[in-house]
């Protein structure tokens, strides 16, 4: 019956019963259409969706205030010096490329470290530990990494490896984005593997590969576009961090590429510039988040991209 | 249509044997004419799903170059007989099988020691769902050759389209090798597995309800296919189109509840089968 997939509620058929005919239904209908129950659940429905395209457009609100306060005050500020000379001394002008050069550095080492071992535990966990009391736990202790607050990491690694060393460095701060970036990947990684059918595998296994060949040539395969959006969320996401950059990498006035020792990049710098009162500095801070929020912007939309092609694939 | 005389009736005048199939009259001329012999001998076996007493003590031989049909109503254990072949089952922890498996008179593939990967590649397997590896139609095939085979580009190459030829795929794709397997059409997607698996040259191939999800055209397509590999190949098929059976089969195998019911060649099966319960599942009266 065509009711199935229109409006009316099941009321219809037991009006209608046996009957069946299309005048008889249409005035079970209209009594349906017009009965308190139905204009109960209208206004309801109305009342529910109103509720949730405001708070959407709350949201959205404030995105676009944000992004609206980044581009008027960043775009003005963002000059080709910018990208030639480094971090100024108050009161004259001058660059971010230090900034830049540091966080990208430390961005590339941190993910270069985190994603191969998040790739390989999520691996672990949705391919081989899968319900054993250690994958059971390590997943765990993986999600509470995941909203772990990024300060604590920060500290962690100033007492493991700062304190050690005796000075900062951009070691340490890649190693606080490591660990921030793993949980990440991690997750993703034994997801999008969750996602593959046990079909595909069964069918690889049959053929007689061994297990590591169905895990590296097929369910990699099958899963590739999926992992590689969670390394480029895992990229947006440490290239913002401050906290942790605080207690490890600290910040450097100079140009250096020396990962040994204190190095700029671009959260401090926008961290202790835009509490200045020197105008020069505010305007740099300035052009410094809107260059953060321009390039987590960027990777998102390509980890989308990479994502709808491994779904039209 | 209903058979009220009793199935003995019928074997008194052979001239007018008919098929107890409703609305379907199948040829009965596919009966071996050659004794067949004995390719895997299912010796007392018995499968658990964790506490879940799946199969209860089954006895049954597949015969070498002959298809032979698992049937039998939903949850009856055929498809699970079908997975202890290549121990598929294994691959989940709380599955086990008890019993003896023999293939070729020899070699037990219950055998715990059995290297299983090795197994795979004497008996392969088709699913119900088409499965094609998220990579080129070629590579689909290549895939299972190389983890057995080291050959040259060109030997692969035939071997390539050798197998494609034997599925009746390679006049629809030869110019499309290189596109993803994922861009085929159901029907061709399933005989572009049925490929994959022959391709790396089994002894035995195991059909699970290969053409449940295929339109009729391609159904047809994949038993005339099946026919036609039985030549080089041991089949064994499970659906749950009991036609299907008749049309594909040399033997049939007819389940319930975990155990076997009755197991002859189809001739005899559709037409006289020697029990109740296979008469009535035939004629639709249950199942």
């Amino acid at each position: 019956m065509a009711a199935a997939d229109g409006p009316e509620p099941p009321a219809a058929f037991s009006e209608n019963g046996e009957h069946g005919e299309h005048a008889g239904a249409h005035a079970a209908y209209a009594e349906v259409y017009s009965s308190a129950l139905y204009r109960r659940r209208r206004w309801t429905n109305r009342v529910a969706l109103t509720l949730s395209v405001a708070t959407m457009a709350i949201g959205l609100f404030f995105l676009a205030w944000i992004l609206w306060t980044l581009a008027e005050r960043g775009l003005v500020a963002l000059r080709p010096v910018v990208f030639t000379q480094s971090t100024p001394p108050p009161g004259s002008a001058g660059g971010l490329i230090n900034a830049i050069a540091g966080s990208l550095m430390m961005t590339v080492v941190g993910i270069l470290v985190g994603a191969p071992v998040g790739i390989m535990a999520g691996t672990y966990l949705s391919e081989f530990g899968k319900n054993h009391w250690f994958a059971e736990m390590a997943r765990f202790v993986n999600d509470i990494l995941l909203s772990a607050p990024s300060i604590i990491i920060g500290l962690f690694v100033y007492a493991v490896i700062v304190l050690r060393m005796g000075h900062f460095s951009g070691w340490a701060g890649a190693m606080a984005l490591a660990i921030i970036a793993i949980p990440i990947v991690v997750r993703t990684t034994e997801d999008m593997l969750h996602l593959v059918p046990v079909t595909l595998r069964e069918a690889a296994a049959a053929l007689g590969a061994p297990r590591w060949k169905v895990v590296v040539l097929i369910a990699f395969r099958a899963a590739r576009s999926g992992i590689l959006t969670g390394v480029l969320l895992a990229i947006a996401r440490v290239s913002g961090e401050t906290a942790p950059l605080l207690f490890t990498a600290l910040n450097n006035q100079f140009w250096s590429t020396n990962m040994n020792a204190p190095i700029a990049n671009l959260p401090m710098v926008i961290f202790q510039f835009a509490m200045s009162p020197y105008t020069d500095w505010v305007k740099l801070a300035w052009a410094g988040s809107l260059l953060i929020t321009l390039s987590v912007l960027l990777l998102n939309i390509v980890a989308r991209i990479v994502f709808r092609q491994q779904k039209a694939g | 249509m209903t058979v009220s005389e009793p199935p003995q009736s019928q074997t008194s005048s052979p001239s007018s044997e008919r098929s107890l199939l409703p609305a379907m009259q199948v040829e009965l001329d596919n009966a071996p004419e050659t004794p067949a012999e004995p390719k895997i001998e299912v010796q007392g076996v018995h499968f658990y799903y964790g506490k879940t007493h799946a199969l209860k003590g089954i006895d049954l031989t597949i015969y070498a170059n002959r298809v032979t049909a698992f049937i039998g109503p939903s949850g009856c254990g055929k498809s699970t007989l079908l997975r202890t072949f290549n121990r598929m089952y294994q691959l989940y922890p709380k599955q086990r099988a008890e019993g003896k498996i023999i293939l070729d008179g020899s070699i037990d593939l219950l055998d715990p020691s059995l290297d299983l990967n090795l197994l795979r590649k004497r008996i392969g397997m088709v699913f119900q769902a088409p499965t094609p590896f998220p990579m080129s139609i070629y590579e689909n095939i290549a895939f299972g050759v190389r983890l057995y085979e080291n050959l040259r580009p060109a030997v692969m190459n035939e071997r390539v389209e050798w197998a494609l030829r034997k599925a009746a795929l390679w006049g629809e794709v030869k110019d499309k090798l290189k596109q993803s397997g994922r861009g085929l059409s159901g029907g061709q997607q399933q005989r572009l597995c049925i490929a994959r698996a022959i391709a790396v040259k089994p002894e035995v191939l195991l059909l699970d309800e290969p053409t449940s999800a295929l339109d009729p055209i391609s159904t047809a397509a994949i038993e005339e296919l099946i026919q036609e590999l039985v030549e080089d190949y041991t089949v064994a098929i499970v659906t749950h189109n009991l036609q299907q059976a008749a049309r594909v089969a040399d033997y049939i195998a007819l389940f319930y509840l975990g155990e076997l019911v009755e197991f002859n060649d189809s001739k005899t099966m559709i037409t006289r089968p020697a029990k109740k319960q296979t008469e009535d599942y035939i004629t639709g009266r249950f199942g």
